[in-house]
């Protein structure tokens, strides 16, 4: 028999997810345009790998496919290990990261809402340890055309060196590893820069920007963990470049280049593997910032979002222990 | 004066569906061929019959009497004939059965004699007392007793009279503010005097606008100290403790009443109930129910307590697609399980539902851990915990995290995008806790027969011991003292005569021995007079002592 509550509000995982997705297009779009026309190739090669992988583990786990399947949710995991591996990897390393995310990261942890570790950030971190000059081959913004794009990710015919460049936190972590070099003179010595962050990136991070304002508003995030990763992060890395300018990148710079906006509204915020509490979510994010920052700059990877974010995915179960809200009623107000 | 408002967690603003029934004012439902008038009106009181079948009764009279503090009279709702005592279901979420008295109407609905009741002419007591003979209940929720409510007449500043009606379809209150405001007003005048409080607040959801306009015009003819406060419309904001909270910005705590925190909540048909009690001398046996949902007609009824659900139904006209009706509203009402249930104090909407008005939620999906129901829940509850840890059975963990503050709102089962039933775990999960407990009862009490039983039949071996003792003892002195009789018995008899030394050494043998571990368990020193003594010794468990 059905209890009361007798009316839902139309309300879906479905929905939630689509919301997602569609939050995802300005940034997509800014991708295609700026960066490379060919992540469209690889978005579609993540999202049937991560249908494919869906239904035949739920086949596995005898569990029904359609609602699985339906609820897009490994959809939304697919594109988002896109769009935070290189977007000229070969289709196998994309085939395989999505695998990863899909099978071992959610399936093996139960299913749905049960995996303890962001998707895409273990399958970010596994690659990058295991391919790590392939995951770090970046196109230039602009430079290769779309045939070449595609060659490089259903051939394979590599010129690597010829026809990659650094993004903006790579180049700046090496040209800061030159001596004499100063945040200023290795700005102005490449071409991975842009007006604030890495060339063409800057308009992705827009994008992403766009897309988590929209979420906002259809209350599918919060604003906790967005404001409490972009001001952890803009404070940290705006008290190393204050102490020291010529060998910090300005706060601005940190926010627009590599994943920061990516993550801030759709990696971070990720329901099922972040904390829960307001406070906690507030915590949570602000622990990704100063790790991701620490990594960034003193760290031997040149993004240390993923790592950052899995460290914090560690420490959840703690951190919404120790930052329940108080209860109606338990928290001794008498005006 | 205007209240400063305050702001509770959550909420969820489902589609009111007001609109059906609200412009349709109160008309007169006619009786039913019987009246089924349950003697236990609520879950904690049931009164004692006071008539027999055959016998005729009026309209108001007192057909059970309350039994206990919390007991309320209860009254014949119309005049007629009493032609039998049945149990009947009653409308309550337990689904239990009750006695009812059952009347046949004759048609005249002839009043008692009714007399204004002049509250300021006698003690408080006796005006409450009076209250509780004329059966006034809370008729918002759970029907509590008015007259207990009403407290000591010290201590409560605010009273707070609640006419949010926050759940979707009901317009009984709604409709009794606008047609009867003056007597709402009234009779939160006479809560307000017997209650000793200093303001009265009356709090109205800001989407019953001719609601507000009706009571705040009735108010502007009073001198009392009454202010009449639209409060913004999102549900649950006529919940007792969120309505407290919005109007004066105390939280009450789960398992606190009102009047520690210095107000006391009424609903406004429990106001307008008090008024008809006091200035016409009427018991409570009516009340306005609205009927609405897949229905041809929907309408708001005076309804004679005990009417039976479905004779009611029948003014609506229910659609051919109705599948079930719900009673109360589809946030926190329940489904009817039989529509012979009669109309009680606290009955203020029969709703019809179709699959079309209320979809069965689709199939339920692993929580994803969103934070809408926490987000939406007015207790600033996580649900989703309390989710995970009903379902891996942890109660121990659900209760740690303030189980037992879920109001079982439904609001984070409303907006859960997985569709989890939230609510329903939280109800097992309660019912789990509540279930240990009393196990947890039933074996200490058991506990406590078996240790009794331990010692009481220590205690009778120390009987029999100190028994055995003082025969041997007896034995011995009649051995001694009659040693010529006995040798002359011996003499007569030598065999008997040497049995019966044998039997008295055996039996001082086994007194000694017995009345010895007996003292030394006691560690009291041996010897037989003391276990006597013991005897008298106050035990605990001698109160209880029948076994
Ligand atoms: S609303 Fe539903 S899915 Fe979201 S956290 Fe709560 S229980 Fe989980
Ligand atoms: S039903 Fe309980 S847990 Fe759910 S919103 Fe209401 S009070 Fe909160």
């Amino acid at each position: 028999m059905i209890h009361s509550p007798y009316i839902r509000k139309p309300a879906s995982v479905q929905s939630v997810m689509l919301t997602v997705l569609l939050a995802l297009l300005p940034g997509i779009t800014a991708y295609v345009m700026q960066v490379a026309a060919v992540v469209v190739v690889n978005l579609l090669i993540a999202t049937v790998t991560a249908l494919a992988a869906e239904a035949l583990i739920l086949a596995l786990r005898r569990r029904q496919i359609a609602p699985a399947l339906s609820d897009l949710s490994a959809v939304v995991t697919a594109w988002l290990v896109v769009l935070c591996f290189p977007p000229i990897l070969p289709w196998w390393v994309t085939v395989l990261g999505v695998l990863i995310a899909i099978v071992a990261v959610k399936h093996l942890y139960g299913g749905l809402g049960q995996n303890p570790f962001n998707p895409a950030m273990v399958a970010y971190c596994a690659m990058i340890v295991a391919f790590p000059s392939l995951m770090s081959q970046w196109p230039p913004a602009g430079q290769l055309d779309f045939q070449t794009q595609l060659d490089l990710v259903l051939g394979g015919a590599r010129q690597l060196d010829a026809i990659t460049g650094a993004t903006a936190l790579d180049a700046m972590r090496t040209g800061l590893r030159t001596s004499g070099a100063s945040v200023e003179s290795v700005l102005q010595q490449d071409g991975a820069f842009g007006a604030v962050g890495g060339r063409g990136w800057e308009w992705l991070a827009l994008g992403y920007v766009a897309g988590g304002l929209f979420m906002l508003a259809r209350r599918i995030i919060t604003w906790h963990m967005p404001v409490a990763f972009i001001a952890t992060l803009a404070v940290v890395s705006g008290i190393f470049w204050l102490a020291e300018p010529a060998r910090f990148a300005p706060p601005l710079f940190h926010l627009a280049s590599g994943g920061a906006m990516l993550a801030a509204f759709f990696i971070v915020t990720d329901p099922v593997s972040g904390a829960t509490t307001p406070r906690g979510k507030l915590i949570f994010a602000a622990g990704i910032a100063v790790i991701a920052y620490l990594i960034r700059v003193f760290g031997a990877f040149p993004e240390g979002i993923a790592f950052a974010v899995l460290l914090m995915n560690l420490c959840v179960p703690l951190i919404d222990m120790k930052t329940q809200p108080a209860v109606f009623g338990h928290r001794g107000s008498r005006p | 004066m205007i209240a400063r408002l305050f702001n509770f967690h959550g909420g969820i603003k489902p589609d009111s569906h007001k609109n059906e029934s609200s412009s349709l004012p109160i008309a007169n439902a006619p009786l039913p061929p019987r009246l089924t008038i349950p003697l236990r009106q609520s879950v904690r009181s049931a009164a004692r019959c006071l008539v027999a079948p055959g016998q005729r009764v009026l309209k108001g009279e007192r057909i059970g009497a309350g039994e206990g503090p919390l007991g309320t009279d209860v009254h014949a709702s119309t005049s007629g004939t009493v032609v039998g005592l049945a149990p009947c279901a009653m409308a309550h979420a337990s689904g239990l059965d009750t006695l009812a008295v059952v009347i046949e109407p004759d048609g005249k609905d002839e009043w008692i004699e009714r007399r204004a009741f002049d509250h300021r002419a006698v003690p408080r007591d006796a005006a409450l007392r009076y209250l509780s003979t004329c059966g006034i209940v809370g008729m918002g929720g759970a029907g509590f007793p008015t007259h207990i409510k009403l407290g000591n007449g010290r201590g409560i500043e605010t009273l707070i009279i609640n006419g949010a009606e926050c759940e979707p379809w009901i317009t009984c209150d709604d409709r009794l503010m606008r047609e009867g405001a003056a007597q709402v007003l009234s009779g939160a005048a006479i809560l307000h005097e017997l209650i000793g409080a200093r303001r009265t607040l009356v709090g109205i959801e800001d989407n019953k606008r001719e609601a507000i306009a009706a009571m705040r015009e009735a108010a502007a003819h009073l001198t009392a100290p009454v202010e009449i406060v639209a409060i913004p419309t999102r549900y649950p904001a006529g919940g007792e403790k969120q309505l407290i909270r919005v109007l004066t910005g105390i939280e009450i705590a789960h398992g606190k009443l009102g009047t520690e925190f210095g107000v006391q909540c009424f609903n406004v048909g429990t106001a307008h109930a008090v008024h008809r009690a006091i200035h016409y001398g009427e018991p409570l046996v009516s009340r306005v129910v609205t009927l609405t949902g897949n229905v041809s007609h929907p309408g708001n009824y005076e309804v004679a307590l005990g009417t039976p659900v479905e004779t009611l139904l029948a003014l609506a006209g229910p659609k051919p697609d109705t599948d079930r009706y719900l009673m109360g509203g589809p946030m926190m009402g329940i489904t009817i399980a039989d529509l012979s249930v009669p109309i009680g104090k606290t009955s203020n909407c029969i709703i019809a539902a179709s699959p079309a008005l209320f979809p069965p939620p689709p199939p339920e999906l692993p929580c994803i851990r969103c934070g809408a129901c926490a987000r939406a829940c007015p207790a600033d509850l996580q649900p989703f915990e309390l989710y995970w840890f009903s379902r891996a059975k942890n109660v121990g963990k659900a209760q740690e995290y303030h189980l037992f503050d879920c109001i079982e709102c439904g609001s984070c089962a409303f907006v859960c995008p997985s569709h989890i039933p939230l609510v329903d775990y939280f109800r097992f999960s309660k019912s789990e806790i509540w279930a240990r407990e009393r196990e947890l009862k039933a074996s200490d009490q058991a506990r406590e027969r078996f240790e009794f039983r331990n010692y009481r039949q220590e205690r009778e071996k120390e009987e029999k011991a100190a028994k055995l003792a003082a025969k041997a003892a007896e034995t011995r002195a009649k051995l001694s003292g009659s040693a010529a009789a006995t040798d002359t018995a011996a003499a007569d008899d030598p065999k008997k005569a040497l049995i019966a030394a044998a039997l008295a050494r055996a039996k001082q043998q086994a007194a000694t021995a017995e009345s010895g571990t007996a003292a030394a368990s006691h560690a009291n020193g041996p010897g037989a007079p003391d276990s006597t003594n013991r005897r008298e010794q106050p035990h605990p468990h001698d109160s209880d002592a029948t076994s």
